[in-house]
């Protein structure tokens, strides 16, 4: 069924017959808080998903496989870099319309926001930041349309949580450079039209620069086997003496602070993304907790049912808060790193607490397909690891606090 | 060709329905508010269908306040041209129809559409009083419309079957399923909707015809019996003296 390059395509999954009845948790009425703008952005985007995503998501996780039939939708959206200003094909909007594309698109699966993030914050971000005019006009415009998809390089197979110690690295070679190394762990690889490179030059310092598919000795072969983010795909990136012209470089970011700064931005969406797993699971645990009769009443009746619902809306506040502030602070431009790993971890923690309550909710039913419950908390085991695991936004956050390194 | 497309404002399906001021007004705070659904999924896109195709404008108008220019935006991110908020509470059908028919009279529309009903008062007549005050033919509930220069060929559905009938010159059409599909609104829509223009004009002199006096909830569902399958005496006893339906 699957097309040759493994792509796969609508006809490829099969439509589930449960209707999607979410309609988000306000507790706090935070949605005062917002323009009517963002939430015309979040309605279009959820009735977007329901239409066209939740039906085969189940499916596409049992398949693992990225359902490529969504890219233009996910363009018309607005999901691909959404604060891309419009010189360069994007709407221009603020980090709060970026949240919470996210969280629609997360509440949904975080696979598919996995690849929303990968295209805005850690391709988009660093060539609107870094590249040249040039560059800018070549890739930005069809990286906003869906196009051209991207991905991100910084990990490899024996540096994760420490990046500095790379050793992917390119040599000077007159008008082009020569790469060689390997990445792994890369969301998107296996399909993506360009990688952001991260690699050391001849100075052994970290920059920047886009790989094209096409150029000889590049290969991104599909990671097989994951029990998490099934409906999103990963893969390695193999550089085999490839060439690359210098104006692929980004000509003036050098050194950790260029990837960290993606990651700032990427993360700042999964800090509004965690939310909607959280609150999808929530919804999913209130409306069976009130149908489900044991010893004669519902079971959302019980304490003990009611101990668990009422902390995850109070958890699911605080998180909506924190986001939210977030979000006003990089609209100024003043949310710190530290600020933004703090939300992250919390959030994502967070989410994954009220996966495992809302799984005991629905008791076996918890297990099924038939509920997203399962899937997202799988979903977060990833999410709590990628873009700085769960200790070392810990770490940043003790840092930022106390001044002292604990990392080494 | 000139389309008009009146719109309201209703409270999402999901709302928790309460009222105030002794039980006369509907609670309207922490409402989520939409466009009246058969308004946005069926004659606004139909009128965007026929613009698409033939050329012409898009113009929808709303009776109410300031607090109604979001709704509004919607339809333009949908694919409107522009906009007229009369800045009047909608306070009864007449009202409203007269003061859409007011700007329509002034403007001159080839085809004006209305959904079939609102989902918050299901009052199903401002399209007919508009027909009546712009002195034009009316056809509701139409499932289907095709357009042949300035002849329409409308299909109704009527109990049991349908009807289909012709009509030429402007007129009034109430819209409803089959007419159209939703359309979700894209980030190109949203971008282009916040320069679109909207325009508020004061509402002219016509007084409401009719004033609501209450509004009752529907009586709270009794719990649901379980008879055992085996029990059909049980069954029957309780259809008999509880139900009183046999
Ligand atoms: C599905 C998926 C998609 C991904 N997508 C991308 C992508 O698109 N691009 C990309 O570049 N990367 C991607 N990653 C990689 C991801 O960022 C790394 O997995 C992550 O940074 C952790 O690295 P590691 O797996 O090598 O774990 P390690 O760094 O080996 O960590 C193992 C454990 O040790 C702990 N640890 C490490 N150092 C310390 C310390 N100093 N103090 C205390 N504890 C420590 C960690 O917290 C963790 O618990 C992805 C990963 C996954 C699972």
């Amino acid at each position: 069924m699957f097309s040759e390059n493994g792509i796969a395509t609508a006809a490829d999954f099969k439509q589930s017959q449960r209707t999607d009845q979410y309609n988000g948790h306000d507790y706090y009425l935070i949605d005062d808080l917002l323009s009517g703008e963002h939430k015309m952005i979040r309605q279009a985007a959820r009735d977007w998903i329901k239409a066209e995503v939740s039906p085969i998501i189940e499916d596409a996780a049992q398949k693992a496989k990225f359902p490529a039939q969504i890219i233009p939708g996910l363009a018309s959206i607005g999901a691909f870099g959404p604060y891309i200003p419009e010189a360069y094909g994007g709407p221009g909007l603020d980090q709060i319309s970026y949240g919470i594309i996210m969280q629609e698109l997360e509440r949904c699966d975080s696979g598919v926001r996995s690849t929303a993030s990968v295209q805005s914050s850690l391709v988009m971000y660093p060539i609107w930041k870094y590249a040249t005019e040039e560059q800018k006009q070549k890739f930005l415009p069809g990286l906003a349309s869906g196009e051209l998809i991207g991905c991100f390089g910084l990990t490899e197979p024996n540096h994760g949580s420490n990046p500095g110690g790379m050793t992917t690295r390119f040599t000077d070679a007159g008008d082009h450079v020569i790469l060689n190394g390997a990445k792994m762990w890369i969301s998107n690889a296996p399909f993506a039209d360009l990688a952001v490179v991260w690699a050391k030059d001849d100075n052994d310092k970290i920059r920047g620069l886009v790989v094209e598919r096409g150029m000889e000795g590049f290969s991104t072969p599909e990671m097989h086997g994951k029990w998490s983010l099934r409906a999103s795909a990963t893969g390695e990136l193999i550089f085999e003496d490839v060439k690359v012209p210098k104006e692929n470089i980004f000509p003036d970011i050098v050194g950790l602070k260029g990837p960290l700064s993606c990651l700032s931005s990427a993360r700042y969406g999964i800090a509004w993304g965690a939310i909607g797993c959280a609150l999808d699971c929530y919804d999913t645990a209130l409306r069976y907790s009130k149908e489900r009769v044991q010893f004669d009443k519902p079971i959302a009746g019980f304490q003990l049912t009611q101990k668990k619902l009422a902390e995850m809306i109070t958890e699911i506040t605080k998180a909506q808060l924190m986001a939210y502030r977030l979000g006003q602070l990089k609209n100024e431009d003043r949310a710190t790193p530290a600020q933004i790993s703090m939300a992250k971890r919390n959030n994502v923690e967070m989410a994954l607490k009220i996966c495992r309550d809302s799984r005991q909710i629905l008791g076996g039913m918890g297990i099924m397909d038939e509920y997203p419950i399962m899937r997202h908390m799988m979903n977060l085991e990833s999410v709590i690891t990628y873009e700085g695991t769960h200790e070392i936004h810990l770490l940043i956050t003790g840092m930022d606090v106390t001044g002292i390194n604990a990392f080494r | 060709m000139k389309y008009l497309v009146c719109i309201s404002k209703v409270p999402d399906t999901t709302t928790k329905i309460e009222f105030t001021d002794n039980n006369s007004k509907f609670n309207e705070s922490n409402v989520q508010w939409i466009i009246n659904p058969t308004d946005e999924w069926y004659a606004l896109v139909r009128a965007i269908e026929l613009k698409e195709a033939n050329g012409g404008t898009v113009t929808v108008i709303n009776v109410g306040g300031a607090e109604n220019d979001q709704v509004i935006r919607k339809a333009l991110a949908i694919g409107a041209d522009n906009a007229v908020r009369v800045n009047a509470d909608p306070s009864d059908a007449y009202f409203v129809a007269s003061q859409i028919a007011a700007h329509a009279k002034a403007e001159g529309y080839d085809l004006i559409f209305t959904g079939k009903e609102t989902i918050n008062y299901n009052g199903f007549v401002v399209g007919g009083m508009l027909a009546e005050l712009l002195d034009m033919p009316y056809i509701s509930l139409a499932a289907k419309l095709t357009a042949n220069g300035d002849t329409y060929e409308v299909t109704r559905e009527i109990e049991g079957g349908e009807e289909v009938l012709e009509v030429s010159g402007a007129c009034v059409i109430s819209c409803q399923k089959g007419m159209a599909e939703q359309r979700i609104p894209n980030m190109r829509g949203i971008m282009s909707a916040r320069t679109k223009p909207l325009t508020v004009v004061e509402a002219s002199a016509e007084a409401p015809l009719t004033e609501v006096v209450s509004y009752t909830s529907p009586p709270a569902r009794s719990d649901v019996k379980l008879v055992d399958a085996d029990n059909v005496e049980e069954l029957v006893k309780l259809l008999h003296e509880e139900a009183k339906v046999i």
